[in-house]
């Protein structure tokens, strides 16, 4: 009976899975299959969900407008770029707080949490003239700085946490051992933070990727990413739907397939220390 | 040998990097609609024609907005041409933020550019952008549908008319709504309707001492004609419509009338794209009966040179490509001539052509209906139709919009809105020192 009753619940917790699951996905499915329709089928009402004529017309249109792969290569760059140097300033940050913490040291973690309050706008200007002044408008270099310290108090806060995981005695020993700060960070507690920094690497790769202020602000032609690539298909005067959603397509897939491939690990380092 | 095969590398690669170094390249920063995505089509004959290479960057108008506003503020230099509109040419033209287009060349006879075009993309006088193409609004109709109603459509109607015909085409059975229009925030979405709107009954945003004019009966006249219009005749969750939105409801045949933007009769009328595309008939936008100005705005997306550009000379050179008659012919050649920029040049108008197209007519009639120096019934201290042409006008527009759209919505009253919007409108207004 018990065995039962657990079966039962387990179908329908799948059920239920699959049903947000599927729900969450359907506005980037709608985009996909809006890719394939006509201009005309894309804003037919009541909507069309499988029964058209699919078209690849529209990818065609979207290579022959547009240099996807500039717009791509620029994407990797800056969200990679923002990424690694993130990494490499938040790990040592993150030990400090996790392993030498002082009075402050939440203060200082709210603190710097509390920096993502502001709405971006705000500080447009001071950034673009700095920008200007450095010479660093339309660069990738500019951008890949202005997003890592956008993403560094979530990086910072991701690997405190993970750090927090592993036991303080482990890293003593190997001092007792003879090993340097250096060492003791790169040999032994990277090696045993592996799935945390890796989720906070993907995931800050994908905030990176993602993210449509800065990029379309600081950016016109030579460092212009993917979220530029979109914002060019995007009309208040004149349904380019079927067009805008070939560009949407080709701009989420590549972050589609990284967040297929490396699920595990991501579900691995977030959910990291939830249970104990 | 290798020292020889080397040196010759670098000569070569020396000649090649001076080469491109000579070769000018403008960049230009635009926005995505139809017009100006054909224009980047036929660049290459421009480049061929005088060796000078063009970048685009292309963006979504609010974002265009934002960014080249952001620039030219802080002298970027990001763009050697920008697509701007007539609210930003004559306050960027005060403040010398752009290069006046003088000196154009006598081909390119820059008397042919519409007189409304012309004044409104100007200050005091000097020319600061070149409109590629402009609009006005104007009434799309079905005609079967008004056959049916027994009504025909006069060439100049009334509100009065109008709300009528609505309500005789209207068929909820069928999902037919008797009327479409914009109720969707934003300055340059429902707000510029609205403000249309309110002139036609006689309503303007200011005195002429700048004090707002929410508190007077013609805005009272024209939001309460409006929204009782829409709940009895227009969509549902019209609150949250813009042109797209009627666009696509208007191609699927669920509206009787759309009153919009004359650059929307190019698109009910493809066949391509629009299910009525043999049933629609054009009219002049209404007003209400007794005053004497109509609902109809005037826009232009013209190009314009921001003062500092590195490229000035290669920037005049292609606004005098963009924006010629040749241009046109070379569009028309291609593509037909429904297909070329409108409303921007009187010889375009003149051409026999040209006026085999449907709506030719009408939109040449309604752009010459607008007069930004003269938009409302009463007087007032500012430029503009739809807009007003101060620096504080998006931000307090879009606020008041909103405050409209919740009426659409059914949120709160004609009179709470107007309340909000005279009280908000004052308070800015003083701020910025009027």
């Amino acid at each position: 009976m018990a065995r039962a009753v657990t079966t039962r619940r387990k179908s329908l917790n799948t059920i239920l899975a699959w049903a947000v699951g599927l729900l969450i996905f359907f506005p980037i499915l709608w985009t996909i299959l809006t890719s394939f329709k006509t201009e005309a089928q894309a804003i037919a009402s009541p909507p069309i969900f499988l029964n058209f004529n699919w078209t690849l017309e529209n990818y065609a249109i979207v290579q022959e407008r547009s240099d996807y792969m500039r717009f791509l290569w620029n994407s990797v760059i800056i969200a990679g770029g923002s990424t690694i140097l993130g990494v490499i300033i938040a790990v040592p940050a993150a030990w400090a707080m996790a392993f030498v913490p002082s009075k402050r040291t939440k203060d200082i973690l709210l603190w710097m949490l509390s920096t993502k309050m502001l709405p971006a706008v705000g500080v447009l200007y001071p950034i673009y003239l700095l920008f200007i002044r450095l010479g660093l408008l339309d660069t990738r270099g500019g951008l890949v700085v202005v997003l890592m310290l956008i993403n560094l108090p979530i990086i910072v806060w991701m690997l405190y946490t993970y750090f927090r995981e592993i036991p303080g005695e482990i890293l003593e020993a190997a001092r007792m051992d003879g090993a340097t700060l250096k060492e003791e960070i790169l040999y032994v507690l990277t090696p045993m933070a592996v799935p945390g920094i890796a989720s906070t690497v993907l995931l800050n790769f994908i905030l990176a990727w993602n993210e449509a202020f800065w990029t379309l602000n600081l950016t016109a032609v030579d460092a212009a990413p993917l979220t530029a690539f979109i914002a060019s298909y995007s009309s208040p005067e004149g349904l380019f739907f079927a067009k805008l959603s070939a560009a949407s397509t080709m701009a989420i897939a590549p972050i589609l397939i990284l967040g297929w491939f490396s699920q595990k690990q991501l579900v691995r380092g977030l959910t990291f220390g939830a249970v104990k | 040998m290798y020292l020889k095969h080397a040196l010759r590398a670098a000569t070569a690669l020396t000649f090649v990097a001076t080469a491109a170094a000579h070769a000018q390249s403008i960049t230009i920063a635009t926005v995505n609609n139809g017009d100006m995505i054909r224009m980047q089509g036929y660049t290459d004959k421009f480049t061929e024609a005088t060796g000078i290479e063009v970048e685009w960057v292309t963006l979504e108008e609010n974002v265009l907005r934002q960014r080249v506003t952001t620039d030219i503020t802080t002298k970027g230099g990001q763009f050697d041409i920008m697509t701007i509109g007539m609210y930003e040419t004559p306050i960027w033209g005060a403040n010398d933020w752009l290069v006046p287009l003088e000196g154009m060349s006598a081909e390119y006879d820059v008397d042919d550019i519409l007189p409304a075009m012309r004044n409104g993309l100007s200050n005091d006088g000097t020319l600061y952008a070149a409109p590629f193409y402009g609009e006005s609004s104007m009434v799309m109709y079905r005609t079967d549908l008004m056959e049916q109603a027994g009504l025909e459509m006069p060439e100049a109607p009334t509100w009065q008319f109008i709300r009528e015909a609505a309500a005789a085409m209207t068929d909820r059975d069928n999902d037919i709504n008797g009327i479409c229009l914009r109720g969707k925030a934003g300055w340059g979405e429902g707000g510029a309707f609205i403000t249309v709107t309110g002139n036609s009954f006689g309503a303007r945003w200011f005195d002429e001492d700048w004090k707002p004019q929410f508190d007077q009966p013609e805005w009272k006249e024209a939001l309460t004609f409006f929204v009782d219009m829409m709940n009895e005749s227009g969509p549902a969750g019209y609150a949250t419509n813009g042109f797209n939105e009627n666009l696509s409801l208007f191609q699927q045949g669920k509206c009787g009338m759309w009153i919009d933007a004359t650059v929307a009769a190019s698109f009910v009328t493809n066949p391509d794209d629009s299910t009525v595309a043999d049933k629609v008939g054009f009219a002049l936008a209404p007003n209400s009966e007794g005053v004497d100005k109509r609902a109809n705005w005037l826009w232009a997306w013209a190009l314009a040179i921001p003062a500092g550009t590195q490229q000035e000379d290669a920037a005049k050179q292609f606004i005098e490509w963009a924006t010629s008659k040749d241009y046109i012919e070379l569009v028309a050649e291609n593509e037909g001539w429904a297909n070329v920029p409108p409303g921007a040049r009187t010889s375009l108008y003149e051409n026999p052509e040209y006026q085999k197209v449907p709506f030719a007519k009408m939109t040449l009639d309604s752009i010459l209906a607008a007069d930004p120096d003269n938009c409302c019934a009463q007087p007032t201290p500012y430029v503009g139709i739809q807009f007003v042409a101060i620096p504080e006008f998006a931000g307090i527009a879009t606020q008041v919009s909103q405050e409209f759209s919740a009426v659409y919505a059914g949120q709160q009253s004609v009179d709470e809105a107007l309340a909000k919007a005279q009280a908000f409108t004052a308070e800015e207004m003083e701020a910025a020192g009027y």
